[in-house]
């Protein structure tokens, strides 16, 4: 039995007239969806800008650029680059635009409710990340600048203070205290993505009819909600390690530049390493859960066929979610852990071979014998199944402790998580974009310049991953700034350049995207239609763009599955879900 | 051609979720296809339970840091523990029989009586707090500080961390007795069994953590 309160719920609530209630303190989750993809496209720009500058240096180490001062990079502000490059890209892109950016925009519209469950806590939820992002950056400008830890700021280096190095610092300190304030800002957003979802689903849309989009993002959601505790609790007591002089990850004993550390004592380094990946392994499902739904959503809907295998699809999500809080040890297996954990370790992390490989035969099995459309949104999903597939691959090998000590902290690993957390998120991203974009907007992104956008971006990411497998089996080491000083690693240089160039070609790329977008936004084909794709789920039975409270009043009825496309005897090849079966027009 | 739309549907249910016919209902809303709902009731309890599940998981990250803290220290000090907080435990578990049993009173609509049970409970909650600020200066006066030991160490972030819990459960303490319910989404009485739920939820971990650190330190 449900009762219903007194007072009005969200169906009732106005649209806001006021510019700053209806685009800055919104609380439509339309909105918010926007705000977050904007501070996604503001971050990735950023973080983009911040590798450009270190393949700079890393393919003409000894060239002199007017950009740094006295020409070359130091090696300071290399790893200053390389920490914010990693912080920035993983927690303001890779974990807002899928989930908090597209999730916020469609989870609601595509289960049939006017809103998320709290309106004001999505806010909030909001701009909290907006704070901890502006904390983030202020690191830049801090005395001794942004940290120079790497993005998981291991101690005890990342606890000691300045005495570990100028970024470490004011600039660790507000890195610190952004991260802390962005898992609260998350636990929200979590928190309110479950809830909406499990109670605000319109009538007839069952569990078995949500789209897969909505699966990812309340698996995604609940990977969230258990992570973001865990990793609040560690960056608490690294800070109360660096500025309340306590000891939970710093040993006795150290010595740092010529200073023997005695106010600390009896740490463990490991304890850090052990909160921070049971945070940051289902970190990395955040990222790419998401892009799975749309990759998902896009193959089907364009391929004219139901999603092959819909419920081993559902199952396959919960099982990555699930084991991928069990897998975390998989980061220290060169930490000195018992070979007898590294082992259970290791099995864990290659069972999720078998969840991943069920998702990419079924996305094989999807496209199989369907007629398929290659659009931008459709090459970028196809992209992502591409990307999916070669970096995973390869976290098979990372999986094996034997041969992780040999590739661990090199560049294999680097081209592994970067094709997989990285690159392969962003393409469901960009898929998503193409696709949505007409009903967030009213406008089609232009066909053209997007498949000149993906295909150098496609080749490119390739261009630049695919070299660093072989210059980490050549035993490159990752985060080094100076690679002339060593033997071997001065014949890998062509290696360098090679991807420098091409990580240069794949950047401008992106500048082609940005002005796509906006010369999209004001002068794109114009979008007139409810839905354009000939797509089955709620959200394309709305006007777009959407009204304020979504389905004007009226809730809607869910008679159908998400993927009801090409079926026999009906005369369209899509059945949309909230098309009543009597009348479905007969071939 | 053979069979009808709706019959070949129900043959061909991969990917198809649930196939057609009437809807089975996406939850267990009555009613057909009318106006939009106000947020369900329901919705309100799962988020607490969604937050109370995050919040286990931030305590237990703190737990099975103290307790791998203190199996590797060889530098681990008893911290003796202020016998005030045997007297803060008892407080807080009467709160809890008093949030009880002011519940009941609303129920019952005996608002008058329910205002004074839920004020007690308010003003236990706030003699815990100020219990648990007493245990840390006579603490603080034995010597033992934040940076002591990883023992005192984490005496204080596990009481700080369940206090200013307890500090949000003070602080809906006091707002369901102040807010005017007449223009909210929830009643009253819905906000009181939230507001308990967590109020017990935080008692129950001060024991956990009460035990923890009694048998641990």
């Amino acid at each position: 039995m449900v009762t219903h309160e007194n007072g009005g719920g969200h169906g009732h609530h106005q649209a806001p007239t006021g510019f700053i209630r209806k685009y800055v303190f919104s609380i439509d989750h339309k909105v918010i969806g926007i705000q977050y993809l904007c501070l996604a496209l503001f971050s990735v720009f950023v973080g983009m800008a911040l590798s450009a500058l270190m393949r700079l240096h890393l393919g003409w180490p000894n060239a002199h650029w007017s950009i740094f001062k006295g020409g070359l990079m130091t090696p300071e502000q290399y790893l200053a680059l390389m920490t914010m490059h990693g912080t920035i890209m993983v927690f303001m892109v890779l974990t807002t635009a899928p989930q908090s950016g597209f999730g916020n925009y469609f989870l609601p519209i595509q289960i049939g409710a006017a809103d998320m469950a709290f309106p004001v806590l999505n806010m909030l939820s909001f701009w909290t990340t907006m704070v901890s992002l502006l904390v983030m950056i202020a690191a830049f400008f801090v005395a001794g600048g942004a940290p120079i830890g790497g993005w998981t700021s291991y101690p005890p280096l990342s606890a000691l203070g300045e005495m570990a190095g100028p970024g470490q610092g004011a600039g660790e300190t507000l890195w610190i205290i952004g991260l802390a304030i962005f898992c609260g800002a998350s636990l929200m957003g979590a928190l309110n993505f479950i809830t909406t979802l499990i109670d605000l689903r319109a009538k007839g849309m069952t569990l078995g009819r949500l789209p897969l989009t909505c699966w990812t993002w309340f698996v995604t959601a609940i990977l969230g909600l258990l992570a973001f505790g865990v990793l609040l609790a560690a960056c608490i007591l690294l800070l109360l390690d660096r500025v309340a002089g306590t000891s939970f990850f710093i040993p006795g004993g150290l010595v740092i530049t010529d200073q023997v550390i005695t106010w600390h004592k009896g740490g463990s380094p490991l304890l850090w390493q052990h909160l921070f990946w049971f945070f940051g392994h289902p970190e990395v499902y955040i990222a790419i859960l998401p892009g799975m739904g749309v990759a998902s959503h896009l193959l089907s809907t364009f391929s004219r066929k139901p999603v092959f295998g819909y419920r081993a699809m559902v199952g396959a999500i919960c099982g990555i979610g699930f084991l991928g809080f069990c897998v975390w040890g998989h980061h220290m297996f060169i930490s000195g852990m018992s070979p007898y954990s590294a082992f259970a370790f290791s099995i864990l992390t290659m069972t999720i071979g078998v969840p991943s490989a069920i998702k990419t035969f079924n996305w094989l099995g999807t496209l199989w014998g369907g007629k398929i459309t290659f659009n931008c949104a459709m090459l970028f999903a196809l992209g992502f199944v591409s990307l999916f597939v070669s970096g995973g691959l390869s976290g098979l090998f990372l999986a094996q402790p034997a041969l992780d000590l040999y590739l661990h902290d090199g560049y294999f690993v680097v081209a592994h998580f970067h094709l997989i957390m990285g690159v392969a998120a962003i393409f469901g991203m960009f898929a998503g974009l193409y696709f949505w974009f007409p009903k967030m907007f009213g406008r089609f992104l232009n066909e053209g310049i997007g498949k000149l956008h993906f295909w150098l971006t496609f080749i490119g990411v390739y261009a630049i991953f695919m070299p660093m497998h072989f210059l980490g089996l050549a035993g490159h080491p990752r985060r080094y700034f100076d690679t002339t000083a060593v033997e071997f690693l001065q014949k890998l240089q062509p290696v360098h350049v090679f991807i420098s160039i091409a990580a240069f070609i794949t950047i401008g790329a992106q500048l082609i995207f940005l002005f796509n977008f906006f010369y999209s936004l004001y002068a794109g084909k114009e979008c007139k239609e409810e839905n354009p794709w000939h797509a089955t789920t709620l959200e394309w039975s709305i006007p777009t763009p959407p009204p304020f409270d979504n389905f004007a009043g009226v809730e809607p009825v869910v008679y159908h599955g998400p993927y009801e496309f090409s079926v026999p005897g009906a005369a369209d090849d899509y059945i949309p879900q909230h098309l009543a079966p009597n009348l479905v027009k007969k071939a | 051609m053979p069979g009808t739309v709706a019959e070949d549907l129900e043959i061909i249910d991969a990917g198809r979720g649930g196939g057609t016919g009437t809807p089975a209902g996406g939850d267990d809303d009555g009613g057909s296809s009318g106006p939009l709902r106000p947020v369900p009731r329901r919705a309100y309890f799962t988020a607490l339970q969604l937050g109370l599940a995050a919040i286990v998981m931030f305590f237990m990250a703190l737990a099975s840091s103290y307790i791998v803290r203190r199996g590797l220290g060889l530098d681990w000090q008893r911290t003796p523990l202020p016998p005030v907080l045997w007297f803060n435990t008892v407080v807080l578990l009467a709160s809890s029989v008093t949030i009880i049993v002011a519940r009941r009173k609303l129920e019952g609509g005996e608002r008058e009586a329910f205002r004074s049970w839920w004020w007690v409970t308010t003003g236990l909650g706030l003699l815990f707090l100020a219990g648990q600020i007493i245990a840390w200066r006579e603490l603080a006066a034995s010597g033992m500080l934040l940076a002591t030991n990883p023992s005192s160490s984490f005496f204080y972030v596990l009481t700080a961390a369940h206090g200013l819990h307890l500090a949000g459960g003070i602080f809906s303490l006091f707002y369901v007795t102040l807010r005017n319910w007449k223009r909210s989404r929830i009643s009253q009485s819905t906000a009181a069994e939230l507001t308990s739920i967590y109020w017990h939820f935080m008692d129950g971990l001060w024991i956990f953590l009460f035990v923890l650190l009694t048998l641990g330190r």
